[in-house]
């Protein structure tokens, strides 16, 4: 670097050479080895291969770079000691104008690898990513809340919710882990392969982040604003990520399973959710029993309300109020003109409390969902209020 | 002790006219930079180790997928403060407290400029501490929910919004240390502008005063910021205004911005005094001068002004609008520049030296090696396209513990056992120095490069349960870990050891190739020193 090298030691020069001749021979095989992406998950979309090919690229850069100046520091260890009984040099600068060169030319460099050979790649593929419109086939609209995920398909009328389905006694470890441990849950996403998927993010309570790996992109959902990214999955098969944004208690369990299938496929299942949806409606309308009120409300309870209130309808003290017993629960919440009365139960679980994690279910359950709960509630944990919630109630009070 | 040390120096009996206290209103009103400055390195390790073991709970738990040792609430609590203590209670009053010990030394003043305000600056610093933690026992007696639990940065606004009396504990907590951080930022550049020795030029001063010049301004520049937004926060969660709630009009992102403008540039306070002590190092055991000083003085000015206009590459998968994403990118690349040239100039210092191994010499090395790779890890972040595969992943964990750990920690114990000689007057257990860096070395990157490893498979941070793929990974960078927990204990127990005055007696130069007006001064140095300005030619 500086000079010529003091000693002539052949030993040295050797172990040197071989260390740096190892070093790119391990990147290199590396790279040709067949699949061998620096860790990454396989792409399965457009934007994930483009993250795959700089992630490589910008790996092997800074791979080399790093045995490079490993290297001189190495040569130098070995050469430059005490022990070996050299005396020290006394330069502090560059001095000929043939040593500004060497100088200056690392820094010209890396100048170049910084903005022409990283920076043109990440430029074209910021723009590709920002694109979520042009030929946009479909979209899909996300939604996340403490600590699930809502989807919606807009144009085919399909919305449901997604939660973990991994049980509680594989977490505590009294039961065998799945295959899936932590990364499968309830009512998968599913789409079309070969699409072009335009996904709206957005967020019913703090910022959430949905991210599966192998599409290459996470982003974040932000309440209040509306956030943008696209798919189109080029293989079937089935995705998994999980949220990647801290979120409370619950952030390591609201994982997210696309599954990539044929068109074909897609449209039977499209035509079976809007049958299921269809009876939904329809269920609304007719006048429920209270038995089937409480299985229901049972079902949507231990899904949605028990991972904050428990499975005892106790809550957690200063933390999650307890439903047993509670002033909320335990008195009316219609007034004589048939209006929600604020902050009692129904309006609670309807429009949810302001600066708490109780968010406002109306925009995440159904009409039967709502009135199955708040009619299992009211009648449970030592709550005996007798009455119920017909469906048919909430949807006039949305 | 005092008269001896004043028969040293051959000061009259005149001059040593103000008598200090004993005992405990020694440290308590103590006005002297060299005591201060020897209480922040304590407060600072006893952080450490608090921080230190708070992490080691949380690897216990990531031992095996499942929860075993804790819920995610405590688990979330730990790696919060676990983060919070490092960046906030650790790393800066350890750096601060070898400027308060050094600089006037270095530059020939007797004292820092603002002798009380540097008392008050170290005194904030204990009950900030405490507030930190308080929730934290607390929630053991059923008070509160416990401490903050939304990562050390805080940066999920509406999660904050929601949480318990933890959030504003850590307010405060930040008020005060903010307050500690300006006083001690002030006293610096009061010092540097003032107090210099006769002879003394700007361009002459040591690299580490030019590294705490530099890290003051920033501290000024940030810290009213940081002070800003979590006042913001305060005023959103008790008085009913909406900066960041969206349902009123207010922006999370704000939050994000306003936190990352503090939080980047934080990075460079943590960064920059270590920067200021390796290539001291590398060169007094190199036995030769350090190469390119003027440029390493205006690196840090470069990486000072261009870390302060990079803070939304945290944010890039936030959602900016195209034009943001790329200028942050762009922008933030830049910096590899500087830095590069730093690390060039670091290799040159050693190249064609006469080099001799100790372990401040070890530690120094080891610190450009990892830094190095700190440094290379994170010039691929930035690129938007890849960045999200890295972003919120174990990743980024492993990437800036490289510069966090590897650079800011490793050169702190690297100055550390540089300077220990001087201060105590003794010379450290240099076997037991050794093996506490081969171990270190070792285990630090089984942890970080693993850790690395594990997020470039997807794992999520701030995840206290993780899916079985990641189970083998995770076994080992945890038993890693405590490996590595341990090795600091060697740490710890040699500086004890040389300060009862066990190990050889040290000289006033301590090492061969020292040089620099600290070194000119016996070993350890007497309470006080340069009462006359000594002369630099």
């Amino acid at each position: 670097m500086m000079g010529k090298s003091t000693g002539n030691n052949l030993l040295q020069r050797i172990m040197l050479g071989t260390l740096v001749v190892s070093g790119m021979t391990a990147m290199t095989t590396a790279n040709a080895k067949e699949g061998f992406n620096f860790f990454l998950t396989e792409a399965v979309t457009p934007l994930a291969h483009e993250a795959e090919g700089v992630h490589v690229e910008f790996f092997t850069i800074i791979t080399v770079l790093f045995f490079v100046a490993l290297g001189f520091i190495i040569y130098a260890i070995v050469n430059h000691r005490k022990s070996k009984g050299g005396q020290p040099a006394s330069f502090s600068m560059p001095a000929t104008r043939l040593q500004w060169l060497w100088f200056t030319l690392p820094f010209i460099g890396l100048f170049i690898l910084d903005y022409v050979v990283m920076g043109i790649p990440a430029y074209k593929a910021a723009i590709a990513m920002e694109d979520t419109k042009t030929n946009a086939d479909m979209v899909l609209k996300v939604t996340g809340s403490q600590w699930k995920w809502q989807y919606e398909y807009p144009a085919e009328g399909i919305k449901f919710v997604s939660t973990m389905s991994t049980p509680r006694e594989q977490i505590d470890g009294k039961e065998a882990k799945g295959e899936n441990y932590l990364v499968e849950v309830d009512n998968p996403v599913v789409l079309p392969i070969n699409k072009k998927v335009r996904i709206l993010l957005m967020s019913s309570d703090v910022i959430h982040s949905w991210n599966v790996p192998a599409f290459g992109g996470k982003k974040a959902a932000i309440p209040g604003f509306l956030r943008e990214m696209w798919v189109q999955i080029e293989e079937p098969g089935t995705y998994r990520g999980q949220c990647a944004q801290i979120c409370g208690k619950g952030h390591p369990f609201m994982p997210i399973v696309v599954k990539g299938v044929s068109e074909d496929k897609y449209k039977e299942w499209v035509a079976l959710k809007q049958v299921e949806s269809a009876k939904l409606a329809a269920s609304t309308g007719t006048v429920w029993r209270m038995e089937d009120l409480m299985k229901h409300g049972q079902g949507i309870y231990e899904k949605i309300c028990s991972a904050c209130h428990q499975p005892d309808g106790k809550g957690l003290p200063g933390v999650f109020p307890a439903l047993a017993g509670s002033r909320v629960v335990n008195s009316q919440f219609l007034d004589e003109s048939g209006h929600l009365i604020k902050d009692r139960h129904l309006d609670r679980v309807m429009n949810g409390k302001a600066g708490t994690a109780m968010q406002a279910f109306k925009n995440t359950l159904s009409d039967v969902d709502i009135a199955a709960v708040v009619t299992f509630e009211r009648n449970s944990f030592g709550n005996h209020m007798g009455d119920m919630v017909q469906p048919s109630q909430v949807k006039a009070l949305r | 002790m005092t008269t001896e040390t004043m028969a040293a120096t051959g000061l009259s009996h005149a001059e040593h006219h103000h008598d200090h206290p004993t005992g405990i209103m020694r440290w308590l009103s103590s006005t002297n930079h060299k005591d201060i400055g020897l209480m922040y390195m304590i407060f600072g390790s006893i952080m450490f180790i608090v921080a230190g073991l708070l992490i080691l709970a949380v690897r216990a738990e990531l031992l095996f997928p499942g929860l075993q040792v804790m819920q995610p609430e405590m688990y979330h609590q730990l790696v919060t403060l676990h983060g919070a203590i490092m960046v906030l209670a650790f790393v800066i009053p350890a750096a601060i407290g070898f400027n308060n010990y050094l600089i006037p030394m270095m530059i020939g003043a007797p004292d820092m400029a603002l002798p009380r305000l540097n008392n008050w600056g170290f005194w904030i610093l204990t009950p900030a501490a405490i507030l930190l933690l308080i929730p934290f026992f607390l929630q053991f007696f059923g008070i509160g929910d416990g401490a903050v639990a939304g990562g050390w940065t805080i940066e999920n606004s509406p999660l904050s919004i929601q949480a318990g009396l933890g959030i504003d504990f850590t307010i405060l907590c930040v008020h005060l240390l903010g307050l500690s951080s300006i006083t001690g930022a002030i006293n610096v550049i009061v010092t540097i502008f003032n107090l210099r020795a006769p002879g003394m030029k700007m361009m002459k001063m040591p690299l580490f005063v030019w590294a705490w010049l530099v890290t003051s301004f920033l501290l000024l520049l940030i810290i009213p910021v940081l002070g800003a937004a979590v006042t913001m926060l305060l005023t959103d969660r008790h008085f009913g205004t909406h900066f960041f709630i969206a349902a009123g009009g207010g922006d999370p992102l704000l939050f994000q911005h306003l936190l990352w403008f503090f939080g980047h540039p934080e990075v460079y306070v943590a960064l920059l005094p270590v920067w200021g002590t390796i290539p001291v190092i590398l060169s007094t055991f190199a036995r030769k001068p350090i190469f390119g000083y003027k440029m390493m003085v205006y690196d840090f000015w470069a990486i000072g002004i261009l870390g302060s206009v990079v803070w939304a590459h945290h944010m890039l998968s936030m959602g900016m609008p195209l034009a943001g994403n790329l200028f942050f990118m762009f922008m933030t690349m830049s910096i590899s520049i500087p830095t590069a040239m730093m690390i060039f100039c670091w290799i040159a210092t050693i190249w064609r030296g006469s080099m001799t191994f100790e372990t401040p010499m070890l530690f120094a090395l080891g610190t450009v090696i990892m830094f190095g790779i700190g440094g290379l890890t994170g010039l691929v972040i930035p690129d938007i396209a890849a960045y999200a595969q890295y972003h919120a992943t174990m990743y980024i964990v492993g990437h800036f513990h490289y510069t966090f750990m590897g650079g800011a920690a490793l050169g702190l114990m690297a100055a550390t056992y540089f300077y220990l000689p001087k201060m105590t007057g003794h010379m450290y257990d240099e076997k037991l120095g050794k093996l506490h860096f081969w171990v270190t070395i070792i285990a630090f990157n089984m942890v970080f490069m693993l850790m690395m490893i594990v997020g470039l498979e997807g794992m999520p941070r701030f995840a206290s349960d993780y899916p079985s793929a990641y189970a083998g990974l995770n076994f080992v960078i945890s038993t890693s870990a405590f490996v590595l927990g341990a090795a600091q204990l060697i740490f710890f127990y040699n500086i004890i050891k040389t300060a009862r005055g066990n190990g050889a007696k040290a000289s006033d130069q301590v090492w061969e190739g020292a040089s620099g007006l600290e070194f000119t001064l016996p070993s350890p140095p007497p309470y006080h020193t340069f009462t006359v300005p000594p002369e630099v030619k």
